[in-house]
């Protein structure tokens, strides 16, 4: 039997780390393209594209992300598709993301207020053009702390697909657990890690939130 | 391919989904509430308590808020008996939750009381009350209505999270969908039926802390 030192342990469970972090770089970006598209749908003109939109949120939102997980993971290949848990892992992060992130930039466009809707429509700018150059760039700055906010919610989302058997941080420290029988080590280094992980985004979400305060103020 | 839905083959197993429903209620009813008075707690602390108090939430609810619920989880079930305290699955789960609610429950309702105007504090300052009794009587109730809706949704979402607390064995909802697609092989089905029956735990929760809010909240009076 081979001895583990604190040291094999930590090193370890930074390797696995860097699972957590692709799988949360790859659900944010990926989730953050989908959840654009959602949010088109979502305050589309088009009553069913909306409704439809608000449905995906809600479904998504409303649920336990440890279900989506399975029912992507067990679901699919009773279906024919043969889902590894990497890819359910990412499908199901991706799709969850893009439905709050889509929840929480509809909340950011719907706060620019109405004149700018219409003095953009005055021009003779279509839908689109309207986003693009008129709405988006506004919100988008009101966007940016929850964005970050929820980023955190992202990185913390991944522990869940240990559950399903992807390798990452928290499947590492049960596997490292098992081989050590240092779970009190283990498992509160995983937790070190993460909150070396979460901490930084929540830290500038706060801070960003609080700079954009400001300026709102001198306005 | 096609895949054919067959959900009667879960109807056999109807009580082991009522039991895991019943558990998980009580996950979210005992942590709920214990969280929530954690939380209350906390928010005190960190608006009226003492200095050297403060530094010691603020850890606290940093630490919780940037860790996976799953790391608290399996830290104080598998970790916490390393060190000499041994707890069953069920007091574990519920630990776990009380310590990950009262965290976002501290920020939340602290941010109630930060809204409460300073005017408050003073009034019950003239009215001879102890900044304690100010705290319970003036700024916490107000401070709880304004933020109800978002302390109800906070509890939604831990107990979405306590679908994780399967992983210890507590035979909550979740466990018993596993349980059922082990037995049945039809984890499509079963997992719909748990989904679905989150979703309407979901409602109920909301429901009930409407109710507890109609309760205590006293209507505002229009008298001016």
């Amino acid at each position: 039997m081979t001895a583990f030192s604190t040291w094999d342990i930590v090193s370890n469970l930074l390797l696995a780390a860097r699972w957590t972090v692709l799988l949360s770089l790859l659900a944010f970006v990926v989730g953050g393209v989908v959840g654009l598209v959602v949010l088109y749908a979502r305050i589309a003109r088009k009553a069913w594209l909306r409704r439809a939109a608000g449905l995906y949120i809600e479904l998504f939102q409303g649920t336990p992300l440890l279900m989506q997980l399975f029912l992507i993971f067990f679901g699919l290949p009773l279906m024919g598709l043969d889902v590894s848990p990497w890819a359910a892992a990412f499908v199901s992060l991706t799709l969850w993301s893009s439905a709050f992130l889509a929840e929480i930039w509809r909340g950011c466009v719907e706060s620019i207020p109405k004149g700018q809707w219409e003095a953009s429509s005055s021009l003779a700018m279509s839908f689109v053009e309207q986003l693009r150059y008129v709405i988006l760039p506004q919100s988008m700055r009101i966007a940016v702390p929850p964005t970050v906010g929820f980023s955190v919610q992202v990185v913390k989302g991944t522990a869940l697909t240990s559950i399903i058997g992807f390798v990452e941080l928290s499947k590492a420290a049960t596997i490292i657990t098992n081989a050590t029988f240092e779970p009190f080590t283990v498992y509160g280094f995983a937790a070190l890690i993460y909150f070396a992980l979460c901490w930084p985004l929540s830290k500038s979400s706060q801070i960003l939130e609080r700079k954009l305060n400001v300026a709102h103020h001198h306005h | 391919m096609a895949y054919s839905f067959d959900f009667s083959s879960l109807a056999d197993y109807a009580p082991v989904l009522v039991k895991g429903v019943a558990i998980t209620v009580e996950l979210i009813g005992v942590g709920g509430a214990l969280g929530v008075t954690l939380g209350i707690a906390c928010a005190w602390a960190k608006t009226q308590g003492p200095r050297w108090l403060r530094p010691l939430v603020e850890a606290y609810v940093e630490l919780i808020r940037n860790t996976p619920f799953l790391i608290q989880l399996f830290f104080i079930f598998f970790g916490l008996p390393a060190i000499g305290v041994g707890l069953t699955e069920m007091q574990a789960a519920i630990l776990a939750m009380v310590i990950n609610l009262g965290a976002y429950a501290c920020e939340i309702i602290r941010a109630g009381i930060e809204a409460t105007p300073k005017g408050q504090f003073e009034a019950g300052a003239s009215l001879a009350m102890s900044r304690l009794q100010t705290f319970r009587h003036v700024v916490l109730v107000p401070a709880l209505q304004k933020i109800w809706p978002a302390l109800s949704s906070q509890i939604v979402i831990v107990m979405f999270g306590s679908a994780v607390c399967s992983q210890i064995s507590v035979e909550e909802l979740t466990f018993a969908a596993n349980f059922i697609q082990s037995r049945t092989f039809r984890a499509f089905e079963a997992y719909i039926v748990a989904t679905v029956l989150y979703l309407a735990l979901a409602v109920l929760v909301r429901q009930v802390m409407r109710g507890i809010g109609a309760l205590v909240f006293p209507r505002r009076s229009v008298a001016r």
